[in-house]
């Protein structure tokens, strides 16, 4: 590895500040990727930003107004482990108790996930479908940005040079609603998306329709995606495997994947269908819970 | 080349030691502390042959940066023997043959009692989910799996004793 300084901000003045020195950076939150990366030399710095002990990327908490606040330096094992966001946002569990092993878990953050901007994020369809937005900060001030809206092509992100991102704020999740994740993989654990898909569905006061739902779907363009249309299929209809499946495909007709050595195009497609209609009827099973 | 001091409580030991912010904690243990026990397998966090426990997780040793744990605590596989006296699992490892070439044992073990510590009744499939981020290219794992099992078994058994 090159030379390389280390530094470890104490508050987001001081990383802010850390930016503005003349360094090229990069930002350390679990390391897993970027430690690699700098190993390998396929990245190149002058210094390495701990954002660990700066006490809001360190946050994970529920606002008196229910949103939840995620660090974006939080790693994955603090979410899953507590019990009002397992109870709260099953989803987001389903999401961080899957990216990478058990190691990797204790280390990795959601922001990393988001960050690194790779279209098969196994957070990405989640926080899409949650309705997350981001928190940025820079010396300039703060600004929020819906997630979906974060992802700009495989590896890029709307953070400016002198930008951090701070937090990630899942707002309170409407009455009714249900939400859950799924991925494919080849092997049950530890690997990297071919396809991924999540789904929240809100159900009107009786349960017999569908009041409103966002369904996001992942590796299967250069970006997460909001699948627009698929929520279109979906609203006002009944909750049934018939509306599920036009959601599906409605989802897959978004899908502009690669052919890589994960999955062919087809193979992508197909799964954009499968997963986003699983994710449905799984959270169709955890809104009917809310009722 | 510049050095920069690093303080951590290693194997229940405070101690000061000089690393280049480069180094990672794996070659800050092995090449500094000449601590060889933990060992280096892919070097990009999918073999867990370097596991070793950070303030209170499971971590990769090659994904850490070694000036990353000043101020915090290290356990590794030397810290997991009590003097002379072997830890269940390092026996069962023994009795169960869950090695061969034994580059993977460290890791593996490091990582066991990582569960053990928090879940000493995990079964089988519990076992198999949290070992999933540790590689092992001789036993097939069916071994590793029923050493830990055994140790569990060990553990419950000295406990009513």
């Amino acid at each position: 590895m090159e030379q390389i300084e280390y530094v470890r901000p104490r508050s987001l003045t001081e990383a802010y500040d850390t930016l503005s020195n003349g360094r090229r950076s990069v930002f350390l939150a679990g390391g897993t990727d970027i430690v690699v990366q700098l190993r390998e030399g396929r990245r190149s710095a002058d210094q390495v930003v701990d954002l660990k002990h700066v006490p809001e990327l360190m946050a994970l908490r529920f606002l008196d107004d229910g949103t939840l606040e995620i660090g974006a330096a939080t790693c994955c094992a603090e979410i899953y482990e507590h019990p009002e966001v397992q109870a709260k946002l099953p989803a987001l569990i389903d999401s961080a108790s899957l990216i990478g092993g058990i190691q990797i878990q204790g280390r990795a953050s959601l922001g990393g996930n988001v960050c690194n901007a790779s279209p098969a994020a196994d957070s990405a369809p989640t926080l899409i479908a949650l309705g997350a937005q981001l928190l940025i900060g820079s010396k300039r001030g703060t600004r929020e940005l819906p997630v979906e809206e974060f992802f700009r092509g495989p590896g890029q992100n709307a953070l400016e040079q002198d930008e951090i991102l701070v937090q990630i704020r899942i707002p309170p999740q409407p009455a009714r609603s249900g939400a859950f994740f799924n991925r494919f993989i080849p092997r049950n654990e530890m690997d990297i998306a071919v396809a991924n898909a999540a789904a929240r569905i809100t159900l009107s006061a009786d349960g017999s329709t569908i009041e409103d739902a966002r369904v996001a779907i992942g590796a299967v363009a250069p970006t997460p995606l909001l699948a627009t249309s698929a929520a279109e299929a979906l609203r006002g209809k009944a909750p049934e495997r018939e509306t599920f499946e036009a959601a599906g495909q409605a989802a897959a007709a978004l899908a502009n994947p690669i052919d890589d050595m994960r999955g062919g195009i087809a193979q992508r497609r197909h799964l954009a269908r499968v997963l986003t209609i699983r994710a449905l009827e799984n959270a169709y099973n955890r809104a009917k819970e809310g009722i | 080349m510049r050095r920069t001091q690093v303080q951590i409580r290693l194997n229940g030991e405070d101690i000061d030691v000089l690393c280049e912010p480069r180094q990672t904690l794996l070659e800050l243990l092995r090449d500094e502390l000449n601590l060889t026990g933990t060992k280096e397998g892919c070097s990009n966090g999918n073999c867990g042959a370097c596991n070793v426990m950070f303030n209170g997780r499971l971590v990769n040793s090659c994904c850490v940066l070694a000036p990353e744990v000043d101020g915090g605590e290290v356990t590794t596989i030397e810290g997991v023997a009590q003097g002379d006296h072997l830890h269940p699992l390092q026996q069962t490892f023994l009795s169960e043959a869950a090695l061969q070439c034994g580059i993977c044992t460290p890791g593996f073990i490091v990582a066991a009692k990582a569960l053990l510590d928090r879940e000493p009744d995990a079964d089988a499939d519990r076992i198999r989910h949290w070992l999933a981020g540790n590689l092992c290219r001789c036993t097939g794992y069916d071994k590793i799996v029923k050493a830990v099992l055994a140790a569990e078994a060990q553990s419950r058994e000295a406990a009513t004793r």
